[in-house]
């Protein structure tokens, strides 16, 4: 894993011959049979951005990367990849490579044969397109391996090998499909970072599919979130994270309490709202006055097992867990069932005590619009 | 517009404009003028074949594309080029045909026989496969199949060559079954001969008279399936959950009966138990037990059969009973079940599919044999043996034939549709992705017992018939004379040196070469058709894929004797005149075993990672490439199977090539089914063993020239033997 370091020494000059090109979308919709897996999506990549589709399964967030690389045809609707229409193009025609969840590596093709299988077949002579192989190998430190099969390698180098492949052509863009999902927990939190990396100095457009919201909030520039076939939310992560658009995105990203309050003035940036008798002051979101939906961050609860003060919430903890840098508490309360998460505490608090619930402000509770 | 598409209508044209339209004449020796330019379709349409002028419509049409390649309507015009050409081909050749016109109501409209045509030949083929590649084109350019010409070129050809080759003879003897012998329709005459007693008869019940042949052959039918799964069943457990010491012999006795023609063994019986055979003289000379006939009729055609068969029902119970997953018995252990109750209760209901399959395997096997009821049925007739003799008996009635080999088709379809509706809603799924680490239960005692007790005696029978075999090659004549002899193979095989050179004066030299050309040309093209048809079933997404599938392996469904009779009834007058040549023999065994390949092509592939495929596609190379670079190379023990298969397949085939035959292209089968006829069973016996080692040999050269698939594990795995992809349609 130490060659990994090499590629913050990168030029870009050496790669990016190419200028990087936007994707968009616009109105593309992809049926199977009955079953609509796209519904009606558009959206724009800009040009050396990293963009996520995040969601769960069976959100279309698969079949839309894959209608990128051309290996899903578009029912309706257009696709441009620099401004140009590739809706109708097969996937051999596109400036555009993968990286696979699975990698796809040729079992029966050498690391460098696998890496020059591009080239090749675009009719590149062996010897040019080994040169371009060994190229990218270095670049990904796996130089001294190319003569390895790929079973012969570990988990994270063959991952860097599809990526070698990938790379090999200079695309356009890139696409990343679940890529991490092969690997352990900490390899991933490191190759997520190689791949931000690579990204931001070969100046790449990326669409990368994942179903971890933490994923996509770390290497993101922008977060496109699907959910039943069509776009829920796109914004950057922390407009995701702060301005939920809805339910579901509030729910997905990075977990959320649900619970009603109720808007007390008519007027303003801000409005006034009361949750369980506490007064809040929160964007106002376009919310009137009337009950609203709010989300509520785990960590933007306050408990605290000393006796009630006015201006708070009476509840009861239920349930404790203790996971080091934090605890979690389940909460029984007249708002209903709270989940909270409490960092630098020592001693958790027992489960059976009453403790008075109050809300941190600043950040972390939202007005759900239309909700 | 691409560089192929522009190849294609040049090709159509040369076709059309150089080649001979027509197939050749065979009393006149054809000049080089001939063969170019003079028989084209062209000149002959000049000359006053009017009918094939309109071709050259279309041909114009896909000049259109080709003179304005830039021109986004192009894909209108290549579709409509291709789907006309293709029109006026079949139009022209289905109405006009050696006798003039082939409708009536056309003859009556113009008052005369009309004109005449032969058979279509190299030209008319070259033509109508252009306008098909170009109506793929075109439709490529649509957008269809992720716009790949390549996909859409594989599916027309499989689909066209599998209407020509599969669909067409089979609508041709639905048609004449229902037609009189003069070709009119005739549906009372259908009925009769459809209910003739000598079909359903029951007599067997009441009296002493035969029963109607249906019966006997559903009957036999059945008693072939019941016996051949239960002793496969006896195999498998022994292999897989004893600790038999040779089970090694298990798998060289399961390939053994492959490699064998498949009424040898009928032949081998006959040695051993005919009125002359070896333990008929031991009984008479020794304990004064009289020679009988006995094994002529269902008790030999039934023990034949057997012997043929079980192999097949033990390859496919042996994987059923390796896939069980162990952990399930270990959980039926740890909840106090029995070892008895556990292989009641989990282990035989889990094996069921498997059953099933053997079960329907079997019949549908013992239904399409003809090679041992031919040697071995006496006066017990089935379906199979009844058709051939419908058509070169005495009674020259296709017609009957015809009704004959309706029945028979119905009763495999229906058996394959059971199977089907059974099975096919039933999940059995034991083997899954995860690690399984548990340990096959040992079989219960009494189940081990009653395994051993089946299959021990069976396998030593099984050895008893090929030692005979062996015996009988080097022997004089088995049951009379044993003085050891070469005289068969010198019969058969000599070769004299001449001043000439070689001579091979061999009675059974003709036969072989013709053989061993055709096995070698059907195997490579049966591999190639197989496999691309399985990876467009698993690889691609086309509307009517099902019927796609079905199509494929409709061919292996219908018994051999019917496609000896319907590509007679389909080939033998124009436009398609192909019967007497070796190509019709080559295309009937292609379509034959070419759903073989099929399957072990898919079972293959769907253990190929999908992404492969996308992850070349992405890199810019195109399907052909994809295929070419990543798949076959991957596909290597598939191709090996389905070569070895289609092979064996075109070496030891009776029942559809002996219909197909003629005196330049006389098969070693139909060959040694003549001398077994004619009594001379030694030279028979001889020409089998010489045909079972030229095969082993063959599956050898195969292995080796294919070549491992190198997947870069350090342990590989081994595969399945080659020859063991189980046939399962």
């Amino acid at each position: 894993m130490n060659q990994m370091t090499s590629l913050s020494s990168l030029s870009r000059s050496s790669l990016s011959k190419k200028q990087a090109a936007s994707v968009e979308f616009r109105n593309v919709t992809k049926r199977y049979g009955d079953v609509t897996a796209v519904d009606n999506v558009s959206f724009t990549i800009e040009p050396g951005k990293l963009v996520t589709l995040l969601g769960p399964s069976g959100c279309g967030k698969t079949t839309t990367l894959r209608m990128i690389a051309g290996l899903e045809m578009a029912s309706e609707g257009q696709i441009l990849i620099g401004g140009r229409d590739v809706t109708h193009l097969s996937a051999a025609d596109r400036d555009v490579s993968m990286v696979f969840q699975s990698y796809a590596l040729f079992p029966h093709m050498s690391v460098l044969e696998n890496v020059a299988y591009g080239p090749t077949v675009q009719g590149v002579s062996k010897k040019d397109a080994n040169a371009m192989a060994m190229e990218k190998l270095e670049i990904i430190g796996l130089k001294g391996l190319e003569k390895r099969s790929p079973s012969e390698l570990s988990g994270g180098q063959q991952q860097r090998v599809a990526v070698a492949r990938a790379l090999v052509l200079e695309p356009q863009v890139l696409l990343f499909d679940e890529p991490l999902s092969n690997l352990d927990a900490k390899l991933r939190r490191r190759v997520r970072e190689d791949i931000r990396e690579l990204q931001q100095s070969l100046n790449l457009t990326v669409a990368y599919v994942t179903h971890d919201q933490e994923e996509a909030l770390a290497v993101s520039d922008r977060i496109i979130v699907m959910s039943n076939a069509r776009i829920a939310q796109t914004g950057t992560p922390r407009e995701l994270y702060e301005e939920p658009a809805d339910l579901f995105v509030a729910d997905f990203i990075g977990d959320a309490n649900i619970v009603t309050g109720e808007v007390v003035d008519g007027a303003g940036a801000t409005a006034n709202v009361l949750i369980g008798g506490v007064n809040v002051q929160l964007p106002r979101r376009g919310a009137s006055q009337g009950p609203v939906k709010l989300a509520v961050r785990p960590d933007a609860i306050m408990l605290d097992d000393a006796a009630a003060a006015p201006g708070k919430i009476m509840g009861t903890v239920k349930k404790a867990s203790y996971l080091g840098t934090q605890v979690e508490y389940e909460v029984e309360s007249p708002i209903g069932d709270l989940f909270v998460v409490q960092y630098g505490r020592k001693d958790p608090i027992a489960p059976g005590t009453p403790i008075a619930i109050s809300f941190a402000t600043q950040r972390g509770i939202a007005i759900v619009p239309g909700a | 517009m691409s560089r192929a598409t522009l190849g294609w209508i040049v090709l159509g044209w040369v076709g059309f404009a150089l080649l001979p339209w027509y197939g050749f004449d065979r009393t006149a020796v054809p000049t080089i003028t001939d063969y170019i330019v003079g028989g084209s379709a062209l000149v002959h349409g000049l000359r006053g074949a009017w009918w094939l002028l309109p071709v050259l419509l279309p041909l114009l049409i896909s000049l259109r594309p080709a003179a304005l390649p830039t021109r986004s309507d192009n894909s209108t015009w290549l579709i409509a080029s291709g789907l006309l050409g293709l029109g006026l081909i079949v139009l022209q050749g289905f109405t006009i045909g050696l006798n003039g016109w082939t409708l009536d109501i056309l003859k009556a409209l113009s008052g005369s026989n009309g004109p005449s045509q032969a058979g279509m030949g190299y030209g008319a083929a070259l033509t109508a496969t252009a306008f098909l590649i170009i109506l793929c084109h075109g439709l490529a350019a649509r957008g269809w199949c992720r716009g790949d010409a390549f996909v859409t070129s594989s599916i027309g050809i499989v689909v066209a060559l599998i209407i020509v080759f599969v669909f067409f003879p089979v609508s041709t003897i639905l048609a004449s079954a229902f037609a009189d012998n003069n070709g009119d329709f005739a549906p009372v005459e259908f009925v009769t001969k459809f209910m003739d007693k000598s079909i359903w008869g029951l007599d067997c019940l009441t009296s002493d008279l035969r029963c109607g042949v249906a019966w006997n052959t559903l009957f036999l039918g059945l008693l072939v399936a019941f016996g051949t799964t239960a002793l496969g069943l006896a195999f498998a457990l022994i292999a897989t959950r004893t600790a038999f010491k040779y089970k090694k012999l298990l798998r060289v006795m399961s390939v053994l009966p492959i490699i064998t023609p498949p009424f040898v063994i009928g032949l081998a019986l006959i040695l051993i138990f005919g009125r002359s055979g070896a333990l008929s003289s031991v009984l008479w000379e020794w304990f004064g037990v009289p020679r009988s006939r006995w094994i002529y009729g269902l008790p030999g055609v039934f023990i034949a059969q057997l012997l043929a068969f079980t192999p097949i029902a033990f390859l496919v119970l042996i994987g059923v009973v390796q896939g069980i997953s162990p952990t399930l018995e270990e959980a039926s252990q740890t909840l106090r079940a029995k070892s008895w109750t556990t292989f009641l209760t989990v282990t035989l209901p889990l094996m069921r599919p498997g059953l099933a399959n053997a079960f329907l395997l079997g019949f549908v096997e013992s239904l399409a044999d003809f090679g041992n009821p031919l040697v071995l049925g006496g006066n017990f007739e089935v379906l199979s043996t009844k058709i051939f003799f419908a058509v070169v008996g005495a009674q020259q009635d296709q017609g009957r034939a015809a009704v004959l080999s309706i029945i028979l088709l119905a009763f495999t379809l229906g058996a394959f549709w059971l199977q089907h509706a059974w099975l096919g809603k039933k999940v059995y799924t034991t083997v899954t992705g995860k690690g399984d680490a548990g340990i096959p239960l040992p079989l219960p005692r009494r189940v081990a017992m009653a395994s051993y007790f089946t299959a021990i005696p069976w396998a030593l029978f099984t050895v008893a018939v090929y030692v005979i075999i062996l015996v009988g090659a080097f022997v004089r004549s088995m049951g009379r004379d044993y003085t050891p002899t070469v005289e068969h193979f010198l019969t058969a095989f000599r070769v004299e040196n001449t001043d000439h050179g070689f001579f091979f004066s061999g009675s059974a030299w003709d036969s072989f070469f013709a053989t061993v050309k055709v096995a070698a040309l059907a195997a490579p093209l049966t591999a190639a058709i197989g496999l691309l048809t399985a990876y467009l079933l698993t690889r691609q997404r086309f509307s009517g894929q099902r019927s796609f599938e079905f199509g494929t392996l409709l061919s292996f469904a219908i018994p051999g004797t019917v496609v000896g009779v319907s590509y007679i009834l389909a080939f033998n007058v124009p436009p398609i005149e192909i019967t007497g040549t070796g190509f019709v023999l080559v295309m009937c065994f292609v379509f034959r075993n070419m759903p073989v390949g099929v399957r072990s092509g898919i079972a293959t592939l769907s253990q190929i990672d999908k992404s492969l495929d996308e992850a070349s596609l992405t890199l810019g190379a195109r399907s052909a490439t994809t295929m070419r670079r990543v798949v076959l190379p991957l596909l290597r023990p598939a191709i090996v199977a389905s070569l070895v298969y289609s092979f064996v397949r075109a070496m030891t085939a009776v029942s559809a090539v002996i219909f197909l035959v003629t005196a330049e292209y006389n098969m070693a089968t139909t060959y040694i089914v003549g001398r077994v006829e004619a009594g001379e069973f030694g030279l028979a016996i001889a020409y089998s063993t010489v045909l079972i080692v030229v095969m082993l040999v063959a599956i050898l050269a195969i292995q080796l020239a294919v070549g491992e698939r190198r997947l870069g594990r350090r342990s590989a795995s081994t595969s399945a033997s080659p020859v063991a992809a189980p046939a399962i349609p």
